[in-house]
């Protein structure tokens, strides 16, 4: 048997853990930061994480998946880690962190606007600039979690993590 | 119970009886075919579209509905003990039952316009219904798929106010597309067999023949605007088991890889 602390302890360690697996289209920023991590429970013999995809179609989550288990593994810790893919509770823009929001802007993603509605508001704030000067180019980019912006100051084209 | 794969969600639900799981499996499919089907239609004007933010934005819907479609189906194996990639892959034409709307091929933008405004609208109306399924894996999925869906019903919206407002050779192409589609359109909300279950358990929170008049409510004004008076239409009885040889076509294309190399896991 293994007492509370020791879960805790654990437990804590796997956040930590977590928390240094970047994301594998946006290295920049972490599982953690990103708030793709649901629950975390840590038993006797296994490590549970849920995973929350930021859109149900990510290509990434597979290699998220994957890291996760690996990275845990290395832990030695429990004889199992298992990672589920969850939509009980969805994933939404007001998961990312203030650190994760800052993280994006300093690498020219501008983080998403946050309103009231789910509305899809064309406002991007340039991560250059600062500017809200800015019109939607296509709400449509690289990824399925990115849109594609332009700043009218300073004259840059950019990128927005969706709101969703 | 599959026992490799990792508990799904589904199974930490209350165990359903035959009878629900049927019925779930008949709902799942048509929902996940339609996905699928519509995913790899979008997925046919990448680098051809008519310009370059319309291949990134087909592309990215394609994408999206293809991956709707894969959860969808990963929900259904769990509940059937099947395997997601073989419901997908490998069934022979005339196994798919998506609506007859989506039988058709891309045909020239207009055309895909109107089919994807058509389809979306619908869709929205089903996914409303689905987000409160008494099946939580359903409901929790329909919930985070609506959130997607938006940004597809902003494109479609955006698409079909362009071209209704464009010349008249345009208008009358998209005026073309959507008579010609109208019929087939109703067919989203095909009544199912199993249909008196589905909604007897909550699983399906309203008849279909109610999700088909809520959307025709809110569809019929908007269309009737570009098109005219439209018939009376009604969802058909065949409208999910009809297949089509552009159907046949495409079903040859999305399979090509799977079929290439028979088990082969990627």
């Amino acid at each position: 048997m293994v007492n509370a602390a020791a879960v805790d302890r654990r437990e804590q360690r796997v956040w930590a853990a977590l928390a240094e697996i970047a994301d594998p289209e946006i290295p920049a920023i972490s599982l953690v930061d990103l708030g793709v991590i649901g629950e975390v429970t840590v038993d006797a013999d296994r490590i549970h994480v849920e995973l929350l995809p930021t859109f149900v179609g990510c290509p990434a989550i597979e290699v998220m998946r994957a890291r996760i288990g690996e990275r845990l593994g290395e832990l030695a810790i429990a004889d199992r880690v298992e990672v589920e893919v969850s939509f009980a509770t969805p994933w939404t823009s007001e998961r990312i962190s203030d650190v994760g929001r800052e993280r994006l802007r300093q690498c020219g993603f501008a983080p998403p606007v946050m309103t009231d509605e789910l509305g899809v508001l064309p406002i991007a704030e340039c991560p250059y600039c600062g500017s809200r000067n800015t019109t939607l180019d296509n709400p449509f980019g690289p990824t399925l979690c990115r849109a594609i912006y332009h700043c009218a100051d300073c004259r840059q084209p950019f990128e927005q993590f969706k709101r969703v | 119970m599959s026992a490799t794969r990792e508990p799904p969600s589904a199974l930490k639900e209350p165990v359903l009886d035959m009878a629900a799981r049927e019925a779930l499996a008949e709902l799942l499919l048509g929902v996940a075919d339609d996905e699928f089907v519509i995913g790899f239609w979008d997925s046919e004007w990448t680098g051809i579209a008519p310009m370059l933010e319309e291949d990134v934005a087909t592309s990215s819907i394609a994408q999206d509905e293809i991956g709707h479609a894969r959860a969808l189906y990963e929900l259904l194996a769990d509940l059937t003990d099947d395997d997601a990639d073989r419901i997908a892959f490998g069934r022979e034409p005339d196994a798919y039952r998506h609506a007859a709307l989506l039988n058709h091929a891309r045909g020239d933008w207009a055309f895909s316009v109107a089919r994807r405004w058509l389809y979306e609208s619908a869709d929205a109306v089903r996914l409303t219904a689905l987000a409160s399924s008494s099946w939580e894996p359903l409901a929790q999925l329909a919930t985070k798929m609506r959130r997607e869906e938006t940004y597809h019903r902003l494109h479609a919206d955006a698409w079909l106010r362009r071209l209704a407002d464009a010349a008249p050779d345009v208008r009358g192409r998209l005026s073309g597309a959507l008579t010609r589609l109208w019929p087939d359109a109703q067919d989203v909300f095909a009544p199912l067999a199993t249909e008196e279950e589905l909604v007897r358990g909550g699983y399906l929170p309203e008849p279909m023949r109610a999700l088909h008049a809520s959307w025709q409510h809110a569809a019929l004004p908007v269309l009737e605007l570009i098109t005219g008076s439209l018939p009376a239409a009604e969802p058909s009885i065949d409208g999910r088991t009809r297949r089509t040889e552009d159907f046949a076509w495409l079903h040859g294309q999305f399979t090509m890889v799977a079929r290439s190399e028979e088990g082969a896991s990627w």
